[in-house]
């Protein structure tokens, strides 16, 4: 069973319950797909066992082959490709590359377009007390962290319960993480900010048609915001963490909130258990 | 002619959640003469507090998503194996099908289709906005949920509030940024006079705030350093501290841990709107007004 963590709204505590989710359950596997900032090693701090580069095809154009006739610029959708007919150059803006490989597919001179790889980030896999660890990491400057994400996915296995801690809000990256699992746990606060983003997020999940449910982080007493929406839209809460100072010190130290609330290791099971059953059910 | 841009001030953190909203939303109120832009377009927020009246609603287009017209279809294949999203794959009846989350409108499949049984579909993928608040014009959007092309409207808006400001000859824009360091961001980034990175005395605010920082330096935007919630971890805000000192960067503010400020939140109220947020509301007027300091130089 393969569970995703998202948000819509950053900073809501994603990382720390999908730490606390992958810790608290046997036999799981941490990946963590939010490679724009990756975190979750922070609190999983695992020995890195093997690393290894993600790469891309990008064109290289070979201007002294180059017959400057613009086809690849033509048919280049991104824009990524520009040919200066009057002074004979081409030029490649790699940040607008979706590496796609049309340009050198409709290029009519042989070998004048190259493809070649280009590192987009790192992929990290590691270990900490059996706790299995994935990570990938976006190279700074890169623009998307959509092919890394589906890259590293490539190395999850199908067998094992794996827990994939997405990035926030609700674009490309976030569809990919979450696209191919079977439940969605959306994690959110009750504030306006919160809800709205929340909103957002299930108007994603349904139109993907995942299963999800969700936890209600920083929840306190008399503040029922998320639980009424919640009921309203008949989606289930699995649960709530209480809004506390200690949990957000024990947090800016690397120490999940699995660790700091009284029985965390059985809330986070029992969160499981729940998901477990709902995706048994709905097949 | 030279046009004189106005000066755009970019909030950004890295790390979601820091408190990057709350701030623009607080400075929107306390600077004057500006453009306010909301560049978070899949999660914005900015509009709960500032409560915009829309004036102008656009369609924002985003790519095209290929279909395959499965009467013309011959099942030869062939633009399965060319796309290199696997967004095309055999359905169930045995037709090839599009994944329209997965493909992501480069065409290839169009150009070796045999029988052209393939199409091309533009999407709009979002809405933007040019809206009136008691604080100033404000322009935004909302991308679809689960769309792409977030960069491109993060430049649209962009662009669009730096011609209003032209216009009505304000001098600065206040830019509410996404979260992360991808596309989005580095469209907020692109032509900004300053960045202001929000970050919070935790482990991950610090290893997001390393990243931001490479991000801004890598596309030559000046950053200054805002750390919220300073006093959840003293050791943390004196590690921000120390790498400031060594990296020549300026701590522009600490803003204190106070539950006011969720409390204000929870009525869509910032931390300048009450009496009760003595200490939060002080140093963001502190900020502020290094703010209008700087604009003035």
């Amino acid at each position: 069973m393969w569970i995703s963590v998202a948000s819509g709204k950053g900073g809501t505590g994603k990382t720390t319950v999908a730490v606390s989710l992958a810790l608290s359950n046997k036999n799981t596997i941490y990946v963590d797909a939010d490679v724009e900032e990756p975190n979750g090693f922070l609190f999983i701090k695992p020995v890195i066992k093997e690393e290894f580069s993600y790469t891309e095809l990008i064109p290289l154009i070979h201007q002294n082959k180059c017959t400057f006739c613009g086809k690849c610029a033509d048919a280049c959708v991104y824009k990524a490709i520009a040919i200066l007919k009057p002074v004979k150059k081409a030029i490649f803006f790699p940040e607008l590359c979706h590496s796609c490989g049309l340009c050198s597919f409709v290029c009519p001179v042989e070998d004048a377009i190259e493809e070649v790889p280009k590192e987009k980030g790192r992929i990290r896999k590691g270990e900490k007390n059996g706790q299995l660890f994935i990570e990938g990491i976006l190279n700074v400057g890169e623009a998307s962290g959509t092919p890394l994400i589906r890259g590293m996915k490539k190395y999850i296995p199908h067998d094992k319960d794996v827990i994939i801690d997405s990035s926030p809000g609700t674009s490309c990256p976030v569809v990919e993480s979450v696209g191919d699992t079977d439940f969605v746990l959306l994690v959110t606060e009750p504030t306006p900010f919160g809800l709205n983003d929340l909103k957002l997020a299930i108007e994603m999940v349904r139109e993907m048609k995942l299963s999800f449910g969700i936890i209600v982080n920083k929840h306190e007493e008399g503040n029922n915001l998320i639980r009424d929406y919640a009921r309203e839209e008949k989606i289930t809460v699995l649960g709530e963490i209480p809004f506390s100072r200690e949990i957000a010190e024990a947090y800016s130290k690397g120490i999940p909130v699995v660790d700091v609330l009284p029985d965390g290791k059985k809330f986070f099971v029992n969160i499981m258990e729940k998901i477990r059953k709902g995706v048994n059910a709905s097949g | 002619m030279q046009v004189d841009r106005a000066k755009e001030i970019v909030i950004l953190s890295g790390k979601g959640g820091t408190g990057k909203t709350t701030l623009a939303a607080s400075l929107s109120k306390l600077i004057p003469y500006k453009v306010i832009v909301d560049a978070d377009v899949d999660a914005s927020d900015l509009f709960i507090l500032l409560k915009p009246d829309p004036l102008r609603q656009n369609k924002f287009k985003g790519g095209s998503i290929a279909s395959i017209d499965t009467k013309k279809c011959i099942q030869c294949g062939e633009c399965e194996k060319k796309c290199r999203f696997n967004a095309i794959s055999k359905n169930t009846e045995g037709n090839f099908i599009v994944d329209p989350y997965k493909c992501e409108g480069c065409e290839f499949c169009t150009y070796v289709c045999p029988v052209n049984a393939i199409k091309m579909n533009p999407q709009i993928v979002g809405n933007w906005y040019v809206s009136e608040t008691s604080f100033g014009t404000m322009v935004h959007a909302r991308l679809i949920p689960g769309a792409e092309n977030s960069g491109n409207l993060v430049a649209l808006v962009k662009r669009e509030a730096q011609l209003i400001a032209n216009k009505k000859g304000l001098k600065s824009i206040i830019v509410d940024g996404p979260p992360g360091i991808g596309c989005p961001v580095i469209s907020s980034l692109s032509g900004a006079a300053l960045a202001l990175i929000v970050t919070e005395p935790t482990l991950s605010g610090i290893h997001d705030l390393d990243r931001i920082l490479s991000t801004c330096k890598q596309f030559n935007v000046n950053a200054k350093i805002i750390i919220n919630k300073a006093d959840i971890n003293q050791s943390n805000t004196e590690k921000i501290q120390q790498f400031a000192n060594k990296n020549g960067l300026e701590i522009m503010g600490k803003i204190p841990f106070d539950r006011c400020v969720v409390k204000n939140l929870s009525k869509n109220l910032t931390p300048i709107d009450s009496d009760n947020c003595g200490d939060v509301k002080e140093e963001i007027k502190k900020i502020s007004n290094d703010i209008l300091r700087y604009l003035s130089e």
